[in-house]
């Protein structure tokens, strides 16, 4: 599997660490819904985004709208610029 | 026709005519008093002990493609109950001694092989974990050994004990702990079950699961409307999908775990051996193969397909812990899809919809667990409250912080 | 020795200058240069390869590639002894030992053949219906022996103590495979200017231009394979890889290959080499594989692929046998006949299964051959191990016995495609081509040649040539005119008979090597297997090492017959890598042994291995675990000299493998006090504190000491095992959760040496490394000062923080003067006895102060649990601090930390004893906990733990067990406070 980093370029996924889904937002105070935000998936077999690391590069945390049916990458972009 | 030598003698002599299907392959029909989604090993167990302990008959397993096509079929085979947590400690040795009288109770031999699964440590900080794990095993009733590395050097003198990157210290041993051929126990599951009066529906993949007045009363498959007054989703992997069908969103990603097979070769190891520091198991099947595996993927997929940095990963583990076998070609690769589950612990529990119960989240534990996982799910959805080996398989945890966190490593699915 | 009775005079693309000694069971035998061992055992008559898997069958070669069911050989000898290997794949060379497997005593003699005689009661699945009673029999009995006569070769139990390596490539076009289209399509992309890797598994390129009578142009088709490769080999744009098999596709385009060092390659070259190759687009022309025939006896030594019977002749100018019958049911058997005559090798009869075949065609059988249409061979009989006659039944009813000493099957082809459906493509019936062929290939690749069902050389060329225009076109390269030469052309492409003989006698094959047969398959279909994957499952059919390229399409052709299906109704059985079977050594490279995972050393590694350290690991690093002095006579003598050392004067601590992460920016405490349970933008600078970090569900994830260098600046130090995740959850937090904060942070873990100088005389020692530079006093440097100081014009950082309750320092440069500090704070502790400690002195001082580190710190215990709640704040938010109010984990019944100690001073308690109440029986449901820690500690004289005991706090004071049966210990301890040693000057 291979990412196009938009910093570094395109790279081996072994360079990269997943996190696994991306989800919007950040901490939240109220359980029910820090709850969902840290536990619950949607987890779909088709488009997902999903937390990558490139910690074997520029460090920087990217949201990658994957197929999980396909393997095919759709976009890649910086984590930051999603939230 | 009762399995035995002498009933394989008599159609040997006269041209195997006598054999009839091991389960008939059943076409739907319109109602059920229980549905099961997946007919693979937990689907099919769940059936057979339905119809066998709680008198079922009218029960139907769908499966969207053959039986045993999932990860009943995709696995390395191992079976053990050396658990830290009480909770796993209490089910998986529920489900060891379901293993050990299965065949009988089967009638299908499936290859039950108590050849002993040894977990390797290279740490005094480690030999105290597995010494924590093992003595909570005992306290569970089950078997455990701490050896020391003379011992583990007695039983498998071949590994590398003198130029390792991680010298093996010592190993915990579960003797009972061993193998068994995997998809024999779909089939045997499915022959008892169909024995039985259970409807085994194979190319019947469910679309939709209908919901009326937050009711669970039936599914959408691609042959037809089936109603039922209960419905057991038995398909992890796809426990998300077929969840979200009902609405639900669950702990749980579906991430892919890769395992292989090398070419036969005579007998080489006896027993299952697991490499922690390495990422590595493995173990000989009776064909000859050497099964092995490790880590997952980790990140999301319904591929059925891993790529190569793990398949390198997992060889270097096997050639760390042991460097003959270099030259053992790999014959065979494949992907199964597992379902992660936020704790690494499963689910077996009801849901929010009334109707509709939960068999999922098995994370690598679900091979192991499959006749447990069948007499408990049979018994949630007979008598409507959880069997007490699985009574900490609730999908609740999550939310009260009840936590079954065997390895400690949090609401990170892939770390598990 | 002989040169082979069955050597051609003439022909072949053998070296016939170049004589090569080999061994076959022992007997000196020789080849060619040229030759595979295969190819130079059909030369020297060697009809009796290896027995099969299941009957022990003898058995002689059935191909002459990758498709190879029964030529299996041990290679080599030893430690190098390669079990398995496909005598068709591999390439002969001096000295080259085989031996041949699956049997006892020997090959010709094989005990377990009368296996064979019991192959009715070894029926498909037989072993699902027996064996059970009496239930312990299985391990004892019934498994040993079918695992001793399961297994093919014998693996070799010593190191391998070959080299592997892994190679990096990047492409435009990764060409699989060098026949015909695969050559034209490299060459075209190359002339096109496209960077092309060009992988033929072969030692040759070529394909079957090398086995087939063919030209193209005007020349004989190796020849113009040579030229082209002489061209490619030309062009710097294109890498040409023999001996390599490609047998992995990866997504966005990743493949997988190994290549073989040439056997003449000597010592010190890699055995093979992985290849990672990132490729924009790929053609895949792997060729396509021949298929025997289903009959009754179709198994003995002699029988052969009628391709293989041509390789031999054509390629190695060798010929299995002197009079060849052939079995036809496709036109090849008719060119194999032509190739044979022209060879002048006798063709006794052939026999094709249709009843009527074109007169070009028949023209092509050698004048006078007994031609026999509408026929089937129902039978085969062997003399001295090896076909002797076969027994064929013509149209009208008739049986014939007619001698033959080799008979050549030609039952069509199937495309060899496997690397198309490994990302998830499918293989689809296709009555044009009397074969799966893939339907959708994966992105980017296209197949072309007899991979695509082109069987005919002009069409595979042609093929070829497409694919390459087509490759071109999407990655928008230079799209070369295709210059298509013309071929000869091979005779029709009609679709053969698939299904077995009928009437034949004795078992027919369907896999040769695992011992499959057609009743195997019907038999499996009245039991109900009767999908594709179940009937693999339960006969094993096509799951032996050639992958079942030549049993798929037969089996599958039986399974429509016995279930009534159409072809195009079943699915073939999904492949998955890897295409050809790979060594695991290959794929494990250079990791391995003591390089398995690279190692971290400390700044003072050498001067500790000089100094009688012995290591230990923590994660990748190599840290010493303590300083043994001669004559000390065991570990615990020298940490306990070790640990007094510390607690009575001074010792000194290599601790830089802690993680240490530079934070930097106007938010920095801001950051810090949204990561950790307390508060750090409080902290003034020139401080140091105690931080606790939890995961976001709440459970304790690291903790450390964390400076404030500056008003925007704080290092933040971290657990030596937790270092690398701490970094990437801090750019977690940062970039994901608070990507509006103005924050930067990098890891300086390796750039600083840090030391602890430790013990009631350390201020002395650190006054002393100082000189009067600095004023190390009470006064002038309290408790938690953390400050960037001048040692000798060197910035450095000097921290007043404690691990072990002493007064003590802890002094920072860079990595690269680490060594020479180390030196110099022994040099200045020597007045003052100081002594070096490890991690195990380390351990025990922590323990004695009641320390929580990794034991504790396991993943599953809260703050609170670790007698830290205190800390987290109210008045802030931070991570973790929501899901860690969950009931679960805020229950008055969770194991907390408490110390213990054996209630009889003597014994000894060890990590993992579970609690039990005193009598209790030993129970899950009595388990109240376990012991994290233990040390012996020389302050008390006695092994004292730490544990996680459930309402410990409550319980103190109160006895327990220790409950320890996997040590067989069983030990009262008492519970006590975690803090055994109270803190002195910190």
């Amino acid at each position: 599997m291979r990412i196009a980093c938009p910093y570094c370029g395109e790279r081996d996924a072994h360079e990269f660490t997943v996190r696994g889904e991306a989800r919007a937002g950040t901490l939240e105070s109220d359980p029910g819904r820090e709850f969902a935000r840290v536990y619950e998936r949607a987890n779909p077999a088709g488009p997902t985004r999903e937390f990558w690391y490139h910690g074997a590069g520029c460090r920087s945390w990217l949201v990658v709208e994957r197929d999980t049916r396909s393997h095919a990458i759709l976009s890649v972009a910086y984590a930051k610029a999603s939230q | 026709m009762r399995y035995s030598a002498l009933s394989l003698a008599w159609n040997a002599l006269t041209g195997h005519r006598g054999w009839r299907p091991a389960w008939r392959d059943a076409d739907p029909k319109d109602e059920y008093d229980i549905v099961i989604v997946g007919g693979g090993g937990h689907g099919l167990a769940t059936a057979y002990y339905l119809a066998k302990e709680h008198g079922l008959r009218r029960v139907a397993v769908l499966e969207k493609s053959w039986i045993g096509s999932g990860n009943v079929g995709r696995n390395t085979t191992i079976v053990r109950s050396n658990y830290l947590l009480p909770e796993n400690i209490r089910f998986y040795e529920f489900s060891m001694k379901l293993w050990e009288r299965l065949e009988q109770d089967l009638n299908y031999n499936a290859m039950v092989s108590q050849r002993g699964v040894l977990n390797l440590y290279h740490s005094d900080a480690q030999r105290d974990a597995f010494a924590r794990r093992g003595n909570a095993m005992r306290l569970g009733g089950v078997d455990a050994e701490l050896l020391d590395r003379e011992a583990v050097r007695r039983l498998y003198p071949f590994l590398d004990f003198d130029h390792a990157r991680f010298p093996i210290q010592g190993g915990l041993l579960q003797r009972r702990g061993g193998t068994v051929r995997h998809d024999a126990v779909a089939w045997g599951y499915a022959r008892g079950a169909s024995d039985r009066g259970v409807d085994i529906v194979q190319n019947c993949e469910v679309t939709g699961i209908i919901v009326e007045g937050g009711r669970a009363a039936g599914v959408e498959t691609t042959r037809g409307r089936i109603r039922a007054k209960k419905i057991g989703l038995a398909v992890a992997g796809n426990t998300s999908r077929l969840g979200e069908m009902a609405g639900l969103r669950l702990p749980i990603e579906s991430h892919v775990l890769q395992a292989f097979v090398t070419e036969a070769v005579k007998p080489l190891i006896d027993g299952v051996i697991t490499f922690g520091a390495g990422h590595f198991y493995v173990s000989q099947s009776d064909k000859g193969g050497l099964v092995f595996g490790g880590d997952l993927d980790g990140y999301g997929s319904y591929a059925a397909r891993g790529n190569l940095p793990t398949v390198e990963d997992v060889c270097e583990g096997g050639m760390a812990l042991m460097p003959m076998i270099g030259r053992l070609r790999i014959l065979r690769s494949w992907g199964g899809i597992v379902d992660m589950s936020m704790d690494g612990s499963p689910i077996i529990d009801r849901t929010p919809v009334d109707g509709l119960y939960l068999n999922g989240g098995w994370c690598y534990g679900g091979f192991k667990a499959t006749p447990a996982s069948g007499w408990c799910f049979a018994h949630l959805l007979a008598k409507g409250e959880p069997h007490p080996a699985a009574a900490g398989f609730r999908l609740d945890r999550f939310a009260t912080g009840h936590l079954l966190d065997e390895k400690g490593q949090g609401a990170t699915p892939n770390l598990h | 020795m002989s040169l082979g009775i069955n050597r051609l005079a003439k022909g072949g693309l053998i070296d016939r200058t170049k004589r090569i000694g080999f061994s076959f069971d022992g007997r000196q035998l020789a080849g060619y240069e040229g030759d595979t061992l295969a190819s130079a055992l059909v030369a020297n008559h060697v009809k009796l390869v290896g027995r099969s898997f299941k009957y022990h069958r003898p058995r002689g070669l059935l191909g002459a590639g990758a498709e190879e069911p029964n030529g299996l050989v041990a290679l080599g000898a030893g430690a190098r002894t390669e079990a398995n290997t496909k005598a068709t794949l591999v390439e002969l060379f001096e000295g080259l030992e085989a031996t041949s497997q699956n049997r006892f005593p020997s090959l010709r003699l094989d005990l377990q053949a009368m296996n064979g005689l019991l192959s009715p009661f070894f029926a498909a699945g037989f072993y699902y219906k027996t064996f059970m009673w009496p239930r312990g029999f299985w391990e004892r009995l019934y498994e040993p022996a079918i695992r001793r006569a399961a297994g093919l070769g014998r693996a070799s139990t010593a190191p391998d103590p070959d080299r592997y390596e892994k190679a990096n490539a990047f492409c435009d076009v990764l060409v699989i495979g060098g026949g015909p289209a695969g050559l034209i399509a490299a060459h075209d992309l190359g002339r096109g200017g496209a960077r092309v890797i060009l992988a033929e598994q072969d030692f040759v390129l070529g394909g079957r231009l090398l086995a087939e009578r063919l030209t193209v142009g005007d020349a004989p088709g190796a020849a113009w394979a040579r030229e082209v490769e002489r061209e490619l080999a030309a062009m710097p744009n294109v890498t040409i890889l023999r001996r390599t098999a490609v047998f992995a596709a990866y997504d966005q385009g990743g493949f997988a290959a190994v290549e073989s060092a040439a056997p003449d390659a000597g010592e010190g070259v890699a055995r093979q080499t992985l290849w990672r190759i990132a490729a924009r687009a790929s053609i895949l022309a792997t060729g396509a594989v021949e298929r025997p025939i289903v009959f009754g006896g179709n198994d003995r030594p002699g029988v052969m692929l009628a391709s293989a019977v041509r390789s031999y002749v054509n390629r190695f100018g060798a010929t299995p046998g002197w009079s060849v019958a052939i079995l036809a049911s496709s036109d090849d058997g008719w060119s194999t006949a032509a190739d044979l005559g022209a060879a002048g090798v006798p063709v006794v009869a052939v026999i094709d299964r249709r009843e009527e075949v074109g007169e070009a065609v028949k023209a092509l059988a050698p004048r006078g051959t007994r031609l026999i249409l509408g026929g089937e061979v129902v039978g085969s009989q062997m003399r001295r191990l090896a076909l002797s006659a076969i027994d064929v039944l013509a149209k009208d009813g008739t049986r014939t016995r007619i001698n033959a000493d080799c008979l050549a099957m030609a039952g069509g082809w199937t495309p060899a495609a496997g690397l198309a459906t490994h990302l998830g493509g499918k293989m689809h019936w296709s009555e044009k081509v009397g074969a799966p062929v893939a339907t959708e290939a994966a992105p980017g690749m296209f197949i072309a040649g007899a991979a695509a069902g082109a069987f005919a050389l002009r069409a595979a060329l042609a093929g070829g040539a497409g694919a390459a225009r087509e490759a071109a076109t999407l990655l928008g390269l230079k799209a070369v005119a295709p210059e298509v030469p013309v071929a000869s052309d091979e005779f029709g492409a009609a679709v053969p008979i698939r299904l077995p003989a009928r009437k034949s006698r004795g078992p027919a094959f369907v896999d040769f090597q695992n011992d499959v047969t057609a009743k195997d398959i019907k038999l499996a279909v009245q039991e109900g297997f009767a999908s594709p994957e179940h009937l693999k499952r339960y006969t094993t059919l096509g799951m032996a090492t050639d992958q079942g390229r030549t049993s798929g399409v037969n089996g599958l052709a039986l399974l429509a017959e016995a279930t009534g299906h159409a072809m195009a109704d079943l699915a073939p059985t999904t492949a998955r890598p890897p295409d050809s079977p790979v060594a695991i050594g290959a794929l494990a490279g250079p990791r391995r042994g003591r390089a398995f995972r690279s190692i971290r050393r400390i700044s003072s590694h050498c001067w500790a291995e000089e100094n009688g350290a012995v290591f230990g690991e923590a994660g990748l690093w190599l840290r010493p675990r303590w300083y043994a002095r001669p004559g000390e006579a065991d570990w615990l003598t020298t940490v306990t000299r070790e640990v007094n050392a510390v607690r009575g004067a001074v010792g000194v601590c290599d601790v830089s493998t802690l993680g240490k992460i530079d934070v930097q920016g106007p938010d920095a405490g801001a950051f810090l006090d949204r990561v950790y349970v307390n508060t750090f933008s409080t902290l003034p600078a020139g401080k140091a504190r105690y931080g606790v970090m939890l995961r976001e569900d709440g459970i304790v994830f690291d903790d450390g000491v964390t400076a404030r260098l500056g008003e925007d600046r704080y290092l933040v130090s971290t657990t030596t095992a937790n270092a690398v995740r701490v970094m990437q959850h801090l750019e977690y937090c940062h970039q994901v959760l608070w990507p509006g904060l103005d924050v930067q942070m990098t890891s300086v873990t390796e750039a600083w040496g840090q030391y602890a100088i430790a013990g009631p005389r350390s201020r002395e020692v650190a006054g002393a490394l100082f000189g009067g530079g600095l004023d190390v006093s009470d006064a002038a440097f309290p408790a938690l000062t953390a400050r960037e100081v001048d040692l000798d014009g060197l910035g450095a950082r000097l921290f007043r923080v404690s691990f072990s309750g002493e007064l003590a320092y802890e002094v920072a440069v860079p990595a690269n003067f680490g060594w020479q500090l180390f030196e110099r704070i022994l040099r200045a502790g020597e007045p003052f006895g100081i002594a070096p400690y490890g991690t195990e002195a380390l351990g025990v001082l922590r323990i004695e102060r009641g320390h929580v580190a990794g034991n504790e710190i396991n993943g599953q215990t809260t703050a609170g649990d670790l007698g830290l709640g205190r800390m987290m704040s109210a008045k802030k938010d931070f991570v973790g601090k929501t899901l860690a109010q969950r009931p679960g984990l805020v229950a008055a019944d969770r194991p907390v930390l408490v110390g213990v100690r054996p209630v009889e001073a003597q014994e000894r308690i060890s990590g993992g004893a579970h609690f039990l109440d005193m009598g209790a029986r030993p129970s899950l449901e009595n388990d109240l906990g376990h012991v994290t820690s233990v040390a012996f500690s020389p302050s008390l004289g006695a092994w004292i733990g730490l544990g996680l005991l459930r309402r410990g706090r409550e319980r103190t004071g109160e006895t327990v067990r220790a409950y320890d049966p996997v040590r067989g210990r069983d030990t009262a301890v008492k519970v006590v406070s975690p803090i055994f040693i109270p803190e002195r000057g910190g």
